[in-house]
Protein backbone atom coordinates (compact mmCIF):
# COMPACT_ATOMS: atom_id res chain seq x y z
CA UNK A 1 0.00 0.00 0.00
CA UNK A 2 2.91 2.49 0.94
CA UNK A 3 4.19 1.86 -2.11
CA UNK A 4 1.20 2.73 -4.51
CA UNK A 5 1.41 5.84 -2.18
CA UNK A 6 4.88 7.05 -2.97
CA UNK A 7 4.58 5.85 -6.45
CA UNK A 8 1.53 7.69 -7.25
CA UNK A 9 3.21 10.84 -5.46
CA UNK A 10 6.46 10.36 -7.50
CA UNK A 11 4.47 10.13 -10.73
CA UNK A 12 2.28 13.63 -9.69
CA UNK A 13 5.13 15.15 -8.75
CA UNK A 14 7.16 14.42 -11.75
CA UNK A 15 3.70 15.26 -13.84
CA UNK A 16 4.47 18.86 -12.22
CA UNK A 17 8.13 19.25 -12.77
CA UNK A 18 7.49 18.75 -16.71
CA UNK A 19 4.88 21.72 -16.28
CA UNK A 20 6.83 24.25 -14.72
CA UNK A 21 4.98 27.23 -15.24
CA UNK A 22 1.74 25.43 -14.56
CA UNK A 23 2.81 24.06 -11.12
CA UNK A 24 3.65 27.83 -9.79
CA UNK A 25 0.73 29.43 -10.93
CA UNK A 26 -0.55 29.27 -7.26
CA UNK A 27 2.48 30.47 -6.16
CA UNK A 28 2.36 33.69 -8.52
CA UNK A 29 -1.35 34.19 -7.46
CA UNK A 30 -0.18 34.30 -3.71
CA UNK A 31 2.38 36.73 -4.18
CA UNK A 32 0.70 38.75 -6.66
CA UNK A 33 -3.00 38.50 -4.38
CA UNK A 34 -1.06 39.23 -1.42
CA UNK A 35 0.64 42.58 -2.61
CA UNK A 36 -2.23 43.86 -3.95
CA UNK A 37 -3.38 44.47 -0.04
CA UNK A 38 -0.83 47.23 0.66
CA UNK A 39 -2.06 48.59 -2.30
CA UNK A 40 -5.68 48.52 -1.88
CA UNK A 41 -6.04 48.91 2.22
CA UNK A 42 -2.97 51.65 3.11
CA UNK A 43 0.64 50.89 2.79
CA UNK A 44 1.04 52.07 6.58
CA UNK A 45 3.06 49.52 9.03
CA UNK A 46 0.70 49.59 11.53
CA UNK A 47 -1.90 48.76 9.85
CA UNK A 48 0.06 46.29 7.33
CA UNK A 49 1.12 44.39 11.14
CA UNK A 50 -2.55 43.98 11.86
CA UNK A 51 -4.13 42.45 8.66
CA UNK A 52 -0.98 40.63 7.44
CA UNK A 53 -1.72 37.01 8.85
CA UNK A 54 -5.44 37.36 7.91
CA UNK A 55 -4.00 38.65 3.85
CA UNK A 56 -1.67 35.59 3.82
CA UNK A 57 -4.08 32.68 5.10
CA UNK A 58 -7.02 33.99 2.76
CA UNK A 59 -4.61 34.13 -0.06
CA UNK A 60 -2.93 30.62 0.53
CA UNK A 61 -6.74 29.64 0.70
CA UNK A 62 -7.79 30.92 -2.60
CA UNK A 63 -4.42 29.42 -3.80
CA UNK A 64 -5.03 26.24 -2.97
CA UNK A 65 -8.93 26.25 -4.28
CA UNK A 66 -7.43 27.49 -7.40
CA UNK A 67 -5.16 24.65 -7.99
CA UNK A 68 -7.10 21.99 -6.17
CA UNK A 69 -8.89 21.19 -8.91
CA UNK A 70 -5.60 20.07 -11.64
CA UNK A 71 -5.65 17.05 -9.08
CA UNK A 72 -7.66 14.48 -10.53
CA UNK A 73 -8.71 17.09 -13.71
CA UNK A 74 -6.15 15.59 -16.20
CA UNK A 75 -5.96 12.15 -15.07
CA UNK A 76 -9.38 12.20 -15.72
CA UNK A 77 -9.49 13.56 -19.26
CA UNK A 78 -6.97 10.84 -20.47
CA UNK A 79 -8.83 8.21 -18.92
CA UNK A 80 -6.48 7.14 -16.46
CA UNK A 81 -8.47 7.69 -13.40
CA UNK A 82 -11.14 5.15 -14.21
CA UNK A 83 -8.06 2.53 -14.52
CA UNK A 84 -6.59 4.21 -11.03
CA UNK A 85 -10.37 3.30 -9.65
CA UNK A 86 -10.56 -0.09 -11.40
CA UNK A 87 -7.21 -0.93 -9.91
CA UNK A 88 -6.62 -3.74 -7.27
CA UNK A 89 -4.45 -1.24 -4.92
CA UNK A 90 -6.70 0.81 -2.24
CA UNK A 91 -8.58 3.59 -3.90
CA UNK A 92 -7.60 5.72 -0.70
CA UNK A 93 -4.08 5.20 -0.98
CA UNK A 94 -3.98 6.69 -4.07
CA UNK A 95 -6.14 10.07 -2.81
CA UNK A 96 -3.70 10.18 0.05
CA UNK A 97 -0.34 9.74 -2.87
CA UNK A 98 -2.38 12.69 -5.11
CA UNK A 99 -3.16 14.73 -1.50
CA UNK A 100 0.29 14.29 -0.96
CA UNK A 101 1.92 15.26 -4.63
CA UNK A 102 -0.79 18.66 -4.49
CA UNK A 103 0.45 19.91 -0.68
CA UNK A 104 4.74 19.41 -1.60
CA UNK A 105 4.31 21.06 -5.32
CA UNK A 106 1.58 23.81 -4.26
CA UNK A 107 1.35 23.94 -0.35
CA UNK A 108 4.94 24.27 0.62
CA UNK A 109 6.09 26.70 -1.91
CA UNK A 110 3.38 29.23 -0.40
CA UNK A 111 4.96 28.09 3.10
CA UNK A 112 8.21 28.89 2.10
CA UNK A 113 7.43 31.91 0.81
CA UNK A 114 5.01 33.67 3.76
CA UNK A 115 8.06 34.59 5.17
CA UNK A 116 9.27 37.07 2.51
CA UNK A 117 5.69 38.07 2.62
CA UNK A 118 6.02 38.60 6.12
CA UNK A 119 8.75 40.88 6.13
CA UNK A 120 6.67 43.18 3.42
CA UNK A 121 4.04 43.71 5.60
CA UNK A 122 6.61 43.92 7.90
CA UNK A 123 6.25 41.94 10.76
CA UNK A 124 8.57 40.97 13.81
CA UNK A 125 10.41 37.62 13.56
CA UNK A 126 8.52 36.23 16.21
CA UNK A 127 4.94 36.60 14.61
CA UNK A 128 6.88 35.27 11.07
CA UNK A 129 7.65 32.26 12.55
CA UNK A 130 4.30 31.04 14.44
CA UNK A 131 2.89 32.13 10.87
CA UNK A 132 4.85 30.24 8.96
CA UNK A 133 4.47 27.65 11.48
CA UNK A 134 0.44 27.27 10.96
CA UNK A 135 0.99 27.43 7.56
CA UNK A 136 3.25 24.46 7.56
CA UNK A 137 0.11 22.57 9.50
CA UNK A 138 -2.73 24.36 7.74
CA UNK A 139 -1.80 23.82 4.11
CA UNK A 140 -1.83 20.38 3.94
CA UNK A 141 -5.67 20.49 5.34
CA UNK A 142 -6.36 22.54 2.52
CA UNK A 143 -5.13 20.37 0.25
CA UNK A 144 -6.73 17.35 2.23
CA UNK A 145 -10.22 19.21 1.95
CA UNK A 146 -9.91 20.47 -1.44
CA UNK A 147 -8.93 16.75 -2.65
CA UNK A 148 -12.82 16.39 -1.60
CA UNK A 149 -14.48 19.05 -3.35
CA UNK A 150 -12.10 18.51 -6.91
CA UNK A 151 -13.67 14.99 -6.72
CA UNK A 152 -17.52 16.06 -5.94
CA UNK A 153 -17.12 18.69 -9.28
CA UNK A 154 -14.95 16.00 -11.28
CA UNK A 155 -15.68 17.58 -14.87
CA UNK A 156 -18.39 19.84 -14.37
CA UNK A 157 -18.98 22.81 -16.42
CA UNK A 158 -18.30 25.43 -13.11
CA UNK A 159 -16.15 23.00 -11.56
CA UNK A 160 -13.46 25.51 -10.66
CA UNK A 161 -16.32 28.01 -9.32
CA UNK A 162 -17.97 25.34 -7.69
CA UNK A 163 -14.90 24.21 -5.59
CA UNK A 164 -14.63 27.32 -3.70
CA UNK A 165 -18.10 27.45 -2.90
CA UNK A 166 -18.18 23.74 -1.80
CA UNK A 167 -14.54 24.20 -0.46
CA UNK A 168 -14.39 27.81 1.82
CA UNK A 169 -17.05 27.42 4.61
CA UNK A 170 -15.32 24.17 5.65
CA UNK A 171 -11.89 25.21 5.70
CA UNK A 172 -13.02 28.08 8.35
CA UNK A 173 -11.90 26.48 11.56
CA UNK A 174 -8.21 26.18 9.52
CA UNK A 175 -8.18 30.00 8.99
CA UNK A 176 -9.27 30.97 12.87
CA UNK A 177 -6.49 28.82 14.39
CA UNK A 178 -3.91 29.65 12.13
CA UNK A 179 -4.52 33.88 11.92
CA UNK A 180 -5.00 32.96 16.02
CA UNK A 181 -1.74 31.40 16.37
CA UNK A 182 -0.13 34.62 15.21
CA UNK A 183 -2.46 36.93 17.03
CA UNK A 184 -1.47 35.50 19.78
CA UNK A 185 2.46 35.99 19.18
CA UNK A 186 0.73 39.52 18.47
CA UNK A 187 -0.59 39.89 22.14
CA UNK A 188 2.57 38.42 23.77
CA UNK A 189 1.01 34.90 24.45
CA UNK A 190 1.97 31.30 23.24
CA UNK A 191 0.76 30.18 19.84
CA UNK A 192 1.09 26.67 21.09
CA UNK A 193 -2.55 25.95 22.26
CA UNK A 194 -3.75 27.37 18.32
CA UNK A 195 -1.26 25.33 16.81
CA UNK A 196 -2.30 22.42 18.58
CA UNK A 197 -5.94 22.66 17.67
CA UNK A 198 -4.73 22.98 14.12
CA UNK A 199 -2.52 20.09 14.42
CA UNK A 200 -5.82 17.68 15.70
CA UNK A 201 -7.84 19.67 12.67
CA UNK A 202 -5.07 18.20 10.47
CA UNK A 203 -5.10 14.59 11.80
CA UNK A 204 -8.90 14.51 11.60
CA UNK A 205 -9.05 15.45 8.21
CA UNK A 206 -5.81 13.67 7.14
CA UNK A 207 -8.10 10.36 8.64
CA UNK A 208 -11.51 11.41 7.09
CA UNK A 209 -10.87 13.45 3.62
CA UNK A 210 -8.85 10.31 2.05
CA UNK A 211 -12.33 8.21 2.58
CA UNK A 212 -14.54 10.97 1.79
CA UNK A 213 -12.58 11.81 -1.82
CA UNK A 214 -12.43 8.19 -2.32
CA UNK A 215 -16.32 7.95 -2.16
CA UNK A 216 -16.65 11.13 -4.31
CA UNK A 217 -14.33 9.89 -6.49
CA UNK A 218 -16.73 6.79 -6.80
CA UNK A 219 -19.91 8.98 -6.98
CA UNK A 220 -18.28 11.23 -9.80
CA UNK A 221 -17.33 8.05 -12.15
CA UNK A 222 -19.94 5.35 -11.67
CA UNK B 1 -48.25 -1.82 4.16
CA UNK B 2 -44.41 -2.10 5.38
CA UNK B 3 -42.52 0.93 6.58
CA UNK B 4 -41.29 1.37 2.93
CA UNK B 5 -44.25 2.11 1.68
CA UNK B 6 -43.84 5.63 1.03
CA UNK B 7 -40.56 4.84 -0.22
CA UNK B 8 -42.11 4.21 -3.49
CA UNK B 9 -42.37 7.77 -5.65
CA UNK B 10 -45.99 7.34 -7.16
CA UNK B 11 -46.87 6.67 -2.91
CA UNK B 12 -45.04 9.62 -1.69
CA UNK B 13 -46.44 11.97 -4.09
CA UNK B 14 -50.22 10.92 -3.53
CA UNK B 15 -49.66 11.06 0.10
CA UNK B 16 -47.62 14.38 0.29
CA UNK B 17 -50.57 15.66 -1.86
CA UNK B 18 -52.97 14.86 0.86
CA UNK B 19 -50.67 16.57 3.69
CA UNK B 20 -49.90 19.22 1.91
CA UNK B 21 -53.35 21.54 2.26
CA UNK B 22 -53.01 20.26 6.27
CA UNK B 23 -49.97 21.60 6.79
CA UNK B 24 -50.97 24.88 5.45
CA UNK B 25 -53.79 24.82 7.49
CA UNK B 26 -51.78 24.07 10.72
CA UNK B 27 -48.73 26.69 9.51
CA UNK B 28 -51.47 29.14 9.32
CA UNK B 29 -53.35 28.67 12.28
CA UNK B 30 -50.63 28.73 14.70
CA UNK B 31 -48.81 31.17 13.20
CA UNK B 32 -51.79 33.59 13.41
CA UNK B 33 -51.93 32.29 17.31
CA UNK B 34 -47.87 32.81 17.41
CA UNK B 35 -48.36 36.46 16.38
CA UNK B 36 -51.47 37.25 18.21
CA UNK B 37 -49.25 36.21 21.52
CA UNK B 38 -46.28 37.83 20.83
CA UNK B 39 -47.30 41.06 19.63
CA UNK B 40 -50.58 41.63 21.37
CA UNK B 41 -50.51 39.75 24.70
CA UNK B 42 -46.90 39.30 25.78
CA UNK B 43 -45.27 42.04 27.77
CA UNK B 44 -43.16 44.51 26.45
CA UNK B 45 -39.62 44.21 27.85
CA UNK B 46 -38.13 46.65 30.04
CA UNK B 47 -34.82 46.86 28.67
CA UNK B 48 -35.39 46.27 24.98
CA UNK B 49 -38.64 47.92 24.42
CA UNK B 50 -40.88 46.02 21.50
CA UNK B 51 -37.87 45.28 19.59
CA UNK B 52 -37.40 42.27 21.53
CA UNK B 53 -40.84 41.27 19.77
CA UNK B 54 -38.91 39.97 16.60
CA UNK B 55 -37.30 36.62 18.56
CA UNK B 56 -40.62 34.83 17.94
CA UNK B 57 -39.52 34.98 14.03
CA UNK B 58 -35.61 35.15 14.90
CA UNK B 59 -35.34 32.07 17.26
CA UNK B 60 -37.78 29.79 15.68
CA UNK B 61 -36.39 30.49 11.95
CA UNK B 62 -32.78 30.18 13.58
CA UNK B 63 -33.83 26.68 15.21
CA UNK B 64 -35.28 25.76 11.89
CA UNK B 65 -32.53 26.72 9.48
CA UNK B 66 -30.18 23.91 11.84
CA UNK B 67 -33.03 21.57 12.06
CA UNK B 68 -33.50 21.38 8.47
CA UNK B 69 -29.82 21.06 7.64
CA UNK B 70 -29.79 17.79 9.72
CA UNK B 71 -32.55 16.59 8.33
CA UNK B 72 -31.85 17.47 4.62
CA UNK B 73 -27.85 15.53 5.57
CA UNK B 74 -29.76 12.82 7.03
CA UNK B 75 -32.21 11.99 4.45
CA UNK B 76 -29.49 12.76 1.92
CA UNK B 77 -27.27 10.07 3.31
CA UNK B 78 -30.33 7.29 3.92
CA UNK B 79 -30.70 8.08 0.05
CA UNK B 80 -27.10 7.70 -0.69
CA UNK B 81 -26.46 4.19 1.51
CA UNK B 82 -29.74 2.41 0.80
CA UNK B 83 -30.26 3.62 -2.92
CA UNK B 84 -33.91 5.17 -1.93
CA UNK B 85 -34.28 7.67 -4.57
CA UNK B 86 -37.20 9.33 -3.00
CA UNK B 87 -34.72 10.15 0.47
CA UNK B 88 -32.43 11.88 -2.19
CA UNK B 89 -35.56 14.01 -3.76
CA UNK B 90 -36.56 15.07 -0.15
CA UNK B 91 -33.16 15.92 0.77
CA UNK B 92 -32.90 17.99 -2.48
CA UNK B 93 -36.76 19.58 -1.53
CA UNK B 94 -35.49 20.36 1.90
CA UNK B 95 -32.67 22.58 0.75
CA UNK B 96 -33.64 25.79 -0.45
CA UNK B 97 -36.29 26.17 2.42
CA UNK B 98 -33.65 25.64 5.06
CA UNK B 99 -31.36 28.48 3.02
CA UNK B 100 -34.46 30.62 3.38
CA UNK B 101 -34.86 29.99 7.34
CA UNK B 102 -30.86 30.66 7.84
CA UNK B 103 -31.51 34.15 5.86
CA UNK B 104 -34.63 35.45 7.70
CA UNK B 105 -32.51 34.30 10.86
CA UNK B 106 -29.91 36.93 9.65
CA UNK B 107 -32.20 39.28 8.56
CA UNK B 108 -34.08 39.44 11.29
CA UNK B 109 -31.24 39.65 13.81
CA UNK B 110 -30.04 42.29 11.46
CA UNK B 111 -33.37 43.85 12.25
CA UNK B 112 -33.32 43.38 16.12
CA UNK B 113 -29.70 43.99 16.48
CA UNK B 114 -30.29 47.95 15.31
CA UNK B 115 -31.84 49.38 17.75
CA UNK B 116 -30.13 46.91 20.57
CA UNK B 117 -26.69 46.65 19.88
CA UNK B 118 -26.74 49.82 17.73
CA UNK B 119 -25.21 47.99 14.32
CA UNK B 120 -26.54 46.18 11.63
CA UNK B 121 -23.44 43.48 11.80
CA UNK B 122 -21.66 42.33 13.93
CA UNK B 123 -19.03 38.99 13.19
CA UNK B 124 -19.98 37.00 16.85
CA UNK B 125 -19.83 33.58 16.97
CA UNK B 126 -23.83 33.01 16.10
CA UNK B 127 -23.56 35.51 13.45
CA UNK B 128 -20.38 34.08 12.02
CA UNK B 129 -21.51 30.25 11.84
CA UNK B 130 -25.28 31.00 10.54
CA UNK B 131 -23.54 33.12 8.16
CA UNK B 132 -21.19 29.68 7.51
CA UNK B 133 -24.28 27.17 7.48
CA UNK B 134 -25.99 29.73 4.79
CA UNK B 135 -22.67 29.07 2.16
CA UNK B 136 -23.21 25.56 3.29
CA UNK B 137 -26.95 25.43 2.13
CA UNK B 138 -25.65 27.39 -1.04
CA UNK B 139 -23.07 25.12 -1.54
CA UNK B 140 -25.07 22.04 -1.65
CA UNK B 141 -27.61 23.86 -3.65
CA UNK B 142 -25.32 24.80 -6.42
CA UNK B 143 -23.44 21.57 -6.43
CA UNK B 144 -26.52 19.17 -6.41
CA UNK B 145 -27.64 21.95 -9.18
CA UNK B 146 -24.63 21.88 -11.56
CA UNK B 147 -24.89 17.93 -11.80
CA UNK B 148 -27.29 16.33 -14.71
CA UNK B 149 -27.27 13.44 -13.77
CA UNK B 150 -29.59 12.71 -11.08
CA UNK B 151 -28.09 9.79 -8.99
CA UNK B 152 -24.85 11.20 -9.33
CA UNK B 153 -26.35 14.42 -8.55
CA UNK B 154 -28.26 13.05 -5.36
CA UNK B 155 -24.92 11.19 -3.63
CA UNK B 156 -22.43 13.80 -4.35
CA UNK B 157 -24.77 16.32 -2.92
CA UNK B 158 -25.25 13.84 0.12
CA UNK B 159 -21.47 13.25 0.85
CA UNK B 160 -21.02 17.35 0.93
CA UNK B 161 -24.29 17.26 3.41
CA UNK B 162 -22.38 14.60 5.15
CA UNK B 163 -18.93 16.30 5.68
CA UNK B 164 -20.96 19.29 6.64
CA UNK B 165 -23.20 18.58 9.15
CA UNK B 166 -19.77 16.58 10.73
CA UNK B 167 -18.00 20.16 10.38
CA UNK B 168 -20.76 22.47 11.82
CA UNK B 169 -19.78 21.50 15.79
CA UNK B 170 -16.15 22.19 14.71
CA UNK B 171 -17.14 25.79 12.88
CA UNK B 172 -19.33 26.74 15.99
CA UNK B 173 -16.78 25.90 18.43
CA UNK B 174 -14.10 27.47 16.64
CA UNK B 175 -15.77 30.82 15.61
CA UNK B 176 -17.72 30.55 19.31
CA UNK B 177 -13.57 30.97 20.56
CA UNK B 178 -12.49 33.43 18.32
CA UNK B 179 -15.05 36.11 19.18
CA UNK B 180 -18.24 36.29 21.02
CA UNK B 181 -20.77 39.53 21.90
CA UNK B 182 -24.66 37.37 21.05
CA UNK B 183 -26.05 37.57 24.68
CA UNK B 184 -25.92 33.75 25.91
CA UNK B 185 -28.73 31.61 24.92
CA UNK B 186 -32.72 32.53 26.70
CA UNK B 187 -33.84 28.77 26.41
CA UNK B 188 -31.91 25.84 27.18
CA UNK B 189 -32.97 22.02 28.44
CA UNK B 190 -33.12 21.47 31.71
CA UNK B 191 -33.10 25.16 33.05
CA UNK B 192 -36.02 27.00 33.84
CA UNK B 193 -36.16 29.37 30.96
CA UNK B 194 -35.91 33.49 31.99
CA UNK B 195 -38.58 34.94 30.27
CA UNK B 196 -42.47 35.12 30.86
CA UNK B 197 -44.82 32.37 30.08
CA UNK B 198 -46.73 34.38 27.18
CA UNK B 199 -43.42 34.76 25.72
CA UNK B 200 -42.38 31.02 25.69
CA UNK B 201 -46.19 30.51 24.64
CA UNK B 202 -45.61 32.67 21.40
CA UNK B 203 -42.20 31.26 20.61
CA UNK B 204 -43.22 27.72 20.58
CA UNK B 205 -46.46 28.29 18.35
CA UNK B 206 -44.49 30.16 16.17
CA UNK B 207 -42.20 27.47 16.00
CA UNK B 208 -44.87 24.80 15.41
CA UNK B 209 -45.63 26.85 12.91
CA UNK B 210 -42.47 27.10 10.87
CA UNK B 211 -42.28 23.27 11.25
CA UNK B 212 -45.82 22.94 9.60
CA UNK B 213 -44.54 25.56 6.77
CA UNK B 214 -41.54 23.70 6.10
CA UNK B 215 -43.20 19.96 6.00
CA UNK B 216 -45.74 22.35 3.15
CA UNK B 217 -43.32 23.72 1.52
CA UNK B 218 -40.76 20.64 1.54
CA UNK B 219 -43.77 18.49 -0.09
CA UNK B 220 -44.82 20.47 -2.38
CA UNK B 221 -41.34 20.92 -3.86
CA UNK B 222 -40.84 16.98 -3.73
CA UNK B 223 -43.89 16.58 -5.74
CA UNK B 224 -42.51 18.98 -8.32
CA UNK B 225 -39.15 16.91 -7.98
CA UNK B 226 -40.76 13.60 -8.44
CA UNK B 227 -42.48 15.00 -11.53
CA UNK B 228 -39.54 15.92 -12.81
CA UNK B 229 -37.17 12.94 -12.25
CA UNK B 230 -40.26 10.00 -13.06
CA UNK B 231 -41.55 12.38 -15.82
CA UNK B 232 -40.77 8.72 -18.43
CA UNK B 233 -42.66 6.98 -15.59
CA UNK B 234 -45.67 5.08 -16.52
CA UNK B 235 -47.77 6.70 -13.67
CA UNK B 236 -46.88 10.29 -14.10
CA UNK B 237 -47.65 9.92 -17.72
CA UNK B 238 -51.58 9.07 -16.66
CA UNK B 239 -52.06 11.75 -14.23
Amino acid sequence: MSAMWLAITRRDLLLARRRRVEALLPLGFFVLAAGLFPIGVSPEPQMLRQIAPGVVWVCALLAAMLSVTQMFSSDHLDGSLEQMLLAPQSLVALVAGKVLAHWLSSGLPLVLVSPLIGLMFDMDARSIGAMTASLLLGTPILSLLGAVGAALTLGLRSGAALVFLVVLPLTVPALIFGTGAVGAVAAGLSPQAHLSLLGALLIVSGLAAPLATAAALRISLE
Amino acid sequence: MKWTTYAAPSRFYALAGRLTPWCWAAAALFGLAGLWTGFAIAPTDFQQGDAYRIIFIHVPAAWMSMVIYLAMAFWAAWGWMLNARMASMYARALAPTGALFTFVALWTGAFWGKPTWGTWWVWDARLTSEFILLMLYLGYIALTEAIDDPRRSANAGALLALVGAVNIPVIYFSVKWWNTLHQGSTISVGAAPKMVATMLTAMLLMTLSFWAYSFAVAFTRARAVVLEQESEAEWVRGL
